[in-house]
This record gives C-alpha cells, sequence and structure tokens, in this order.
C-alpha cells in the first residue's frame, strides 16, 4: 500500500515574538528580537536575568480564573496555540474532533513552573498544604491531556519528550500516524514554559545559557564567533496535520507537505553533540531519503542553530559532511536568535517558519551575525532577508539525549 | 460565629481564591453540579477551609457534604 501524502492546513502559535501567526511572521522578516529582561519574577540573583517571555497573554481573562488556576502555564500556552490552529485549519472549535483526530505534543520539561513551585510549598509549609491539583499540572502529558479535553480529541495520543527535539519529533510521528492510515488528521506541535527561577539557574549551571545580561536582544547570536549560549524562551506552536485528501475533501487551503521526517540519536553524550554532528548527518539523510528527495532540491535549512558554541560549530559541519559541494549554496538561517529556545517547542515552532517561508518565498534572517567564525562558514542570511522562489525546506533540531529530529516540507 | 458570616467567609474563598463566578455561590448550589468543583477541587476546598477557619476536615466528615449550605453547616459546627 502506498503511503498517503500528509498536509499543513492550520497553524497557530503563542510565542516571545508576537501571539497571532501573522504578527510572528512580520517580525521574523523584520529581525526583531523577542528576547528581554525577566518580568515575570525577580531574576536579580541568578546568572542571567533575560529570555524570551511570552508577552500580553492572561490565561485568567482567556479561560476563565476557575479553568485557568487549574493548569499550568504550559497547557495555557498550547490551548490557546491549538484554538488558533483549529480555526485557521477551518474546524469548528464548538464540536469535539472525535475519533478521527490524534494529538501528538512535545515538550522538554512540561509543568516545570508547577513542581517548582509545588516544591517551594513542600518547603515552606508541609506536605499536607501541596496544591491537589499539582500532580496534574506539571505531569509532561498534562497540555496533550487538557487540549484533548478541551477540544474532544479522542483518536491516538502521545506526548513526546526529546528535549529540544521533542515538537519535532511530534510533527514527524504524526505524519507516521497519517500517512499510514492510522487516523485522517492530528493536532500536533509542542509547549514549553520553563523560563522559571530553578529552571533557569539549572540550565546557567551548565553554562548553556547567554550570559550576556546587559544586552539581551543581542544575546543569541547563532554562529557568530562570539556567540555564548542559548537564550531560555517559551511558547507554544500547533500544526493542523491531516491526509491531502482530507483537506481536498474539506476545500481547505494548504500550507505545505510533510514529506521527510528523519530521528536518530547520537548514543554519545547526555548534552555534547557527536562530533561533526554525525548523528545529525544520519538524520538529515534519513529525512531526504523520506522524502524521496536528493541533497541538491533543498532550498532552505532552518537549522537548529541554538547559539551555543558547540551547537552551531557541529550543526555547520554535519550540514558540510551531508551536502558537500552545495552546502556553500544552501540558504540555512537560525530563528532562534528572534525567538530564543523554545526548547520542547522549537521543532513546532521552526516547521511553521518552514510552511511560512515555502508560502511566501522568504527567508527569514539569523540576527546578531555580525563576527564571522572559522568553524561557522556557510550562508545563514545574516541579519536580512532573503527572497527568493522555494520549493523545499529542511527543520533541524537536536536534543539533549543525543536526540536528532529532522523534517523536509515542501509545497 | 453565625451561620451567614460562615457562608460569607466560604463564598469570598469560592470567588476570590476559586475563581468561582459570585452569582453562583449560594446556600443551595451543588459545588459539582453548579459551582464545578471536581474531585481534585475539592482537595483544595477543603484546605482552604482548614486555613480560613483553623480545623481539620477529615474526609470522612465530607460525605454528607454536597452544597454549600451543608459546608457551612459542617464548619459551623466545627468552629
Amino acid at each position: 500500500m502506498s503511503k498517503r501524502r500528509v498536509v499543513v492546513t492550520g497553524l497557530g502559535t503563542i510565542n516571545p515574538l508576537a501571539n497571532t501567526v501573522e504578527n510572528t511572521w512580520n517580525k521574523l522578516l523584520d529581525g526583531v528580537s523577542g528576547i528581554d529582561h525577566i518580568t515575570s519574577f525577580d531574576a536579580s540573583n541568578l546568572p542571567v536575568t533575560f529570555a524570551g517571555e511570552v508577552k500580553d497573554f492572561d490565561a485568567n481573562e482567556y479561560l476563565g480564573k476557575q479553568h485557568a488556576r487549574k493548569l499550568d502555564r504550559s497547557a495555557h500556552l498550547s490551548i490557546f496555540a491549538t484554538e488558533q490552529a483549529l480555526k485557521d485549519a477551518k474546524i469548528d472549535t464548538e464540536k469535539r474532533l472525535g475519533n478521527n483526530v490524534g494529538i501528538i505534543f512535545g515538550t522538554g520539561i512540561g509543568g516545570i513552573g508547577a513542581t517548582e513551585d509545588a516544591i517551594r510549598v513542600y518547603d515552606s509549609r508541609g506536605p499536607s498544604r501541596i496544591n491537589p491539583l499539582a500532580i496534574t499540572q506539571l505531569m509532561p502529558n498534562s497540555s496533550t491531556g487538557q487540549v484533548a479535553i478541551k477540544f474532544g480529541i479522542e483518536g491516538p495520543s502521545l506526548t513526546i519528550t526529546t528535549a529540544c527535539a521533542a515538537s519535532a519529533n511530534a510533527v514527524g510521528e504524526a505524519k507516521n500516524l497519517i500517512e499510514n492510515g492510522i487516523v485522517d488528521m492530528v493536532i500536533t506541535g509542542g509547549t514549553e514554559s520553563g523560563t522559571t527561577p530553578m529552571t533557569i539557574a539549572a540550565f546557567a549551571q551548565i553554562r548553556a545559557l547567554s550570559t550576556k545580561n546587559e544586552t539581551p536582544t543581542k544575546a543569541c547570536s547563532p554562529f557568530d564567533k562570539n556567540r555564548d549560549g542559548f537564550v531560555m524562551a517559551e511558547g507554544s506552536t500547533v500544526l493542523v496535520l491531516e491526509s491531502e485528501e482530507s483537506a481536498k475533501k474539506r476545500g481547505v487551503d494548504i500550507y505545505g507537505y510533510v514529506d521527510g521526517y528523519g530521528s536518530t540519536t547520537d548514543a554519545h553524550h547526555i548534552t555534547a553533540p557527536a562530533e561533526g554532528g554525525a548523528g545529525a548527518v544520519r538524520a538529515m539523510e534519513k529525512a531526504l531519503n523520506d522524502a524521496k528527495l536528493e541533497k541538491n532540491n533543498v532550498d532552505y535549512v532552518n537549522a537548529h542553530g541554538t547559539s551555543t558554541p558547540a551547537n552551531d560549530k557541529n550543526e555547520t559541519a554535519a550540514i558540510k559532511t551531508l551536502f558537500e559541494e552545495d552546502s556553500t549554496s544552501l540558504n540555512i538561517s537560525s530563528t532562534k536568535s528572534m525567538t530564543g529556545h523554545l526548547l520542547g517547542g522549537a521543532g513546532a515552532f521552526e516547521s511553521l517558519v518552514c510552511l511560512l517561508s515555502l508560502k511566501n518565498n522568504k527567508i527569514p534572517p539569523t540576527i546578531n551575525l555580525n563576527n564571522p567564525d572559522i568553524d561557522c562558514d556557510l550562508n545563514y542570511t545574516p541579519n536580512v532577508l532573503l527572497e527568493k522562489e522555494l520549493h523545499t525546506a529542511m527543520s533541524n533540531s537536536f536534543g539533549f539525549g543525543g536526540h536528532n529530529a529532522v523534517l523536509v516540507f515542501s509545497k | 460565629m453565625e451561620t451567614n458570616e460562615v457562608f460569607d467567609k466560604v463564598k469570598g474563598l469560592f470567588v476570590e481564591d476559586l475563581g468561582i463566578d459570585e452569582s453562583k455561590v449560594t446556600m443551595e448550589a451543588k459545588l459539582e453540579e453548579d459551582l464545578e468543583i471536581d474531585s481534585l477541587g475539592i482537595v483544595e476546598v477543603v484546605m482552604a477551609f482548614e486555613d480560613e477557619f483553623g480545623i481539620e476536615i477529615d474526609d470522612e466528615e465530607l460525605a454528607d457534604v454536597s452544597t454549600v449550605g451543608e459546608a457551612v453547616k459542617l464548619l459551623h459546627s466545627k468552629i
């Protein structure tokens, strides 16, 4: 049986740049940074005092206080992004979506904010005063369950926690469910809200974060010689995936096809990438094979590009290994330079970027890229967007644990 | 403390802490059906009562409590 082709018919996002797809896209093209000093709590005693926080979003206003207070912020954001995506796909959000619709979400650390809150109460007031909703807020599958309840999604559900590759894996596994005929539609994406005190401190402790506290908007500088770490960010991005025939039957517009998915494991070190990005090379190769494309068919690579010294060097090496002589003509960019690192939400967000790039024939830039690095010598679309006829885009996501997930989109 | 004072405090907790619509909180209101307090929510309600009134409530004492009025009666008997 030939596999069914999978299309994207709806997009939704809330992230440090904006709370709608349109505003997000415009800011990406303009090269605007969504990073700023932390405002949701007093970060003055932390080694890192800036992050990409979602702005102008009041969960109590959106969901009602009685409902909102039962959920962690990561779930608030995912419900908000899902509602946008469903409406964009012309789906009636008042009706239950039913048994022919699945849900696969990715998250790195789930309701970590609820975990931190509960431990604070345990330490200050003892075990009998812990919030009885703590477990249902902190479990990594909380958002998946809450979104399913809200929109009546009754088909298969999965929550993937492969750190910063999580929502790329989610989109890939959603593709598998549809192309193999398990369901006709999957609501997929990712969510993260780890811009919380203990979590930032812990990432800072392993020297993963940029410490450019004086210049938050300039701090995330992927592929730049002076890059010094990634920038924590929060947000959720959701995509509606369905079979091509389902989309045609419903008569809805198609953003593009999810044609390739490659997933591999470094099996090397819990945080450091394998030398030369060997696991990344294999994942990119698998994704291209899955999409039945040749290397020279790829027009744009949305890089993982975290702005850590190790990632950007090894990702560059991986791209050169796979694309060989074509690597120098490849257009690459890291939109994390503007959003910061959405962790488990990154793969879904960058899928959105690829789809909008294909649709609009525009590649958003890598901002803050001013000082060339000898180890990062490809074309990363520095500081200014590129207009170009695009047919195929690739999105790279790599996570702590050695997880590599690569997606290929076409139009 | 008079019954109506207990009710006022209970209403305050429901509205301020739990975000329940003020107009729904009457003596007759059923906790589950009318106020949408589920099995997880009832643990929160008990914690809020214990903190507010400085008492302890055993799970068995809740067996006969399904309305706001019954909760007020239980609290009134314990303070």
